[in-house]
């Protein structure tokens, strides 16, 4: 059964709404005095600048992670790599180049894998994540999870949640066939320390296990 | 990442009227290459409307051929089971680029529409017409060892970065479009542009359309049985092309009765090899034939100081491609 829990940013600056609009009313209007008065005196008697406000105000965003329902307000450039670990403490997914380059960011939306770092958190409202905090079944560590840790498939281990992810996918993907296929479609996965034949050896062997 | 509005609409001609009235908006899909760009200060639209509800993610054979919804991933395209069988080649040339996480998150519509890799383009203390048109460009007496051999300017010689775009200039792609003034279709090769004066259009949308689909003709099917996307990089995967080929041919009786040739990461578009198809027509498959199609599918191509190894990749890649679409080579 899921649970509604209520979120809130867990860190860092003020993101009340006040805070926000009075900042923007003010920038407004200093931006109201350095430009063109005419336009400007239009607009603030338009009131414009409320409306500026308005319009980069936090949107409501609902995600289901890891079974568990959620509500929260994020301004729209926030990106769902952030909501898990600024807004959830989700810190189990790793923000590696934050550019879609490596991988270590890879979470499953409505089952499929992406790079959390290049997608907007809105544009995932209404749908499902998992993180690899949701792999394990209470302290029952999920096979992909055992067997990394029997082949050693990480050293420094900054990549490996991402790995993980990834070749939880691939499986159900069905590109595991060779030794070849699974490097292939596992490439989106950097890791610096080298840990790639430990990795295949690891997918190979849940793999087998599933047969 | 600066401010910018957010809007989701369902429909279509919302979305289209939405993106009409902001001159600095911008169509939100997978979002690969705009929010990256974003993060880099390369674009800071003003809204986004992301169009990731809207009713365009259909795969389905036509009367004419297939259509491809502009929203349809590209790991949906390359893992669709018509396509794989009857335009094999579409889904080589997706396969071959980006990581499964990305393709799984990339669409269709923004794979037409993402942007050069040119450094040069991505760095905004360097000049550049495409990103600041009259900025100057940094490759053209720069370190341009990945771009342009074909079709470039004075103003630009970078090149466009899609595997999935060869492809569908091989297999005669349109793409339809709707914008407020109503539906069109234009031809792939009419689609992409080279740089001219005006690098910093890459294609022939014009402002406020919106990419609806991508059609593929009956015709092209037959190309589906002797086919290979071979493509040359630094790595052996996750990296943009240095040098790709697309080549598809129909053979009959060991006679080549039609070839569809295009590459990538020579040109500003993708780079269709009409010449060499022309010269293919009618020849016995044999790899004497195949250099003698590469040697004109080169001719024209020019070279910078960093990108002369590409006067030689470019053919011998021509010539590779075909010999294991042939099964010439394995
Ligand atoms: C690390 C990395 C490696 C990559 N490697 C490769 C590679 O090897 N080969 C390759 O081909 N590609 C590669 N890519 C690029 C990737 O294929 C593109 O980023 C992707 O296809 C863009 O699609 P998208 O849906 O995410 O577009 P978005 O980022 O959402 O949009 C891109 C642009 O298209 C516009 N747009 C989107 N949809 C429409 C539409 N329907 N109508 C009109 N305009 C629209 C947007 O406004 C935006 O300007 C790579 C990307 C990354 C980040
Ligand atoms: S952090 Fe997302 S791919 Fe590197
Ligand atoms: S284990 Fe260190 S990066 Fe992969």
């Amino acid at each position: 059964m899921s649970t509604t829990k209520p979120c809130t940013p867990t860190d860092g600056e003020d993101n009340s709404n006040g805070t926000r609009r009075d900042f923007l009313k003010q920038t407004s209007l200093l931006t109201a005095i350095a430009l063109t008065p005419g336009t400007v005196v239009k607009a603030a008697e338009n009131q414009w600048d409320e409306k500026l406000a308005g319009v980069f105000e936090k949107q409501a965003l609902h995600l289901e992670v890891n079974g568990v329902k959620h509500e929260l307000m994020v301004e729209p450039r926030v990106t769902l790599l952030e909501v898990l670990r600024e807004y959830l403490d989700l810190t189990g997914t790793k923000k590696g180049c934050d550019r879609g380059q490596c991988g270590a960011c890879t979470v499953h939306v409505n089952g499929v894998r992406v790079n959390s770092c290049l997608s907007l958190a809105l544009t995932n409202d209404g749908k499902k994540i998992t993180t690899i905090e949701g792999l394990a079944k209470e302290e029952e560590l999920h096979p992909m999870q055992e067997a990394f840790i029997k082949h050693d498939g990480f050293q420094c281990g900054y990549c490996t949640s991402g790995q993980i992810m990834s070749a939880v996918a691939l499986l159900k993907e069905g590109h595991s066939g060779s030794e070849t296929e699974i490097r292939e479609f596992m490439s989106g996965n950097i890791c610096r320390c080298g840990a790639y034949p430990n990795i295949v050896k690891a997918i190979q062997e849940v793999k087998g296990g599933m047969v | 990442m600066n401010q910018f509005q957010y809007t989701r609409p369902a429909e279509t001609a919302v979305a289209v009227k939405s993106l009409a009235k902001e001159p600095n908006g911008y169509f939100l899909a997978g979002g690969t290459n705009l929010v990256d760009m974003m993060k880099m200060g390369l674009v800071v639209p003003d809204k986004l409307i992301d169009i990731n509800r809207l009713p365009l993610k259909k795969i389905e054979k036509t009367a004419t051929g297939m259509h491809i919804g502009a929203l349809a991933s590209n790991s949906e395209v390359a893992e669709h089971a018509y396509i794989k069988a009857q335009y094999p080649l579409l889904a080589l040339a997706i396969n071959a680029g980006a990581s499964p996480q990305l393709r799984n998150m990339a669409t269709v519509g923004g794979n037409l529409m993402q942007r050069t890799r040119c450094p040069y383009f991505f760095d905004t203390a360097m000049p550049c017409n495409k990103r600041t048109p009259g900025s100057g460009c940094g490759a053209l007496e720069g370190i341009n060892r990945m771009h342009a051999l074909f079709g470039a300017s004075d103003k630009c010689i970078a090149v466009n970065p899609s595997d999935m775009n060869v492809a569908l200039a091989a297999l005669d792609a349109t793409i339809h479009v709707t914008g407020v003034k109503g539906p069109r279709a234009i031809k792939i090769g009419d689609f992409h542009r080279l740089p001219g004066d005006h690098p910093e259009l890459d294609n022939t949308l014009q402002k406020g359309e919106l990419i609806t689909s991508v059609d593929l003709p009956t015709a092209s099917s037959a190309y589906n049985k002797h086919v290979y996307y071979l493509k040359i990089r630094d790595r052996t995967s996750y990296a943009f092309a240095l040098v790709s080929v697309a080549a598809a041919l129909h053979i009959e009786n060991n006679t080549i009765t039609g070839a569809r040739l295009a590459m990538g990461g020579v040109a500003h578009k993708p780079w269709r090899l009409s010449t060499a198809e022309t010269f293919l027509k009618g020849k016995a498959v044999n790899e004497d034939n195949f250099k003698h199609a590469a040697q004109i599918a080169m001719q024209g191509a020019k070279a910078y100081e960093y990108n002369k190894f590409k006067l030689k990749l470019a053919p011998n890649a021509i010539v590779q491609s075909l010999k294991l679409a042939t099964g010439l080579a394995s």
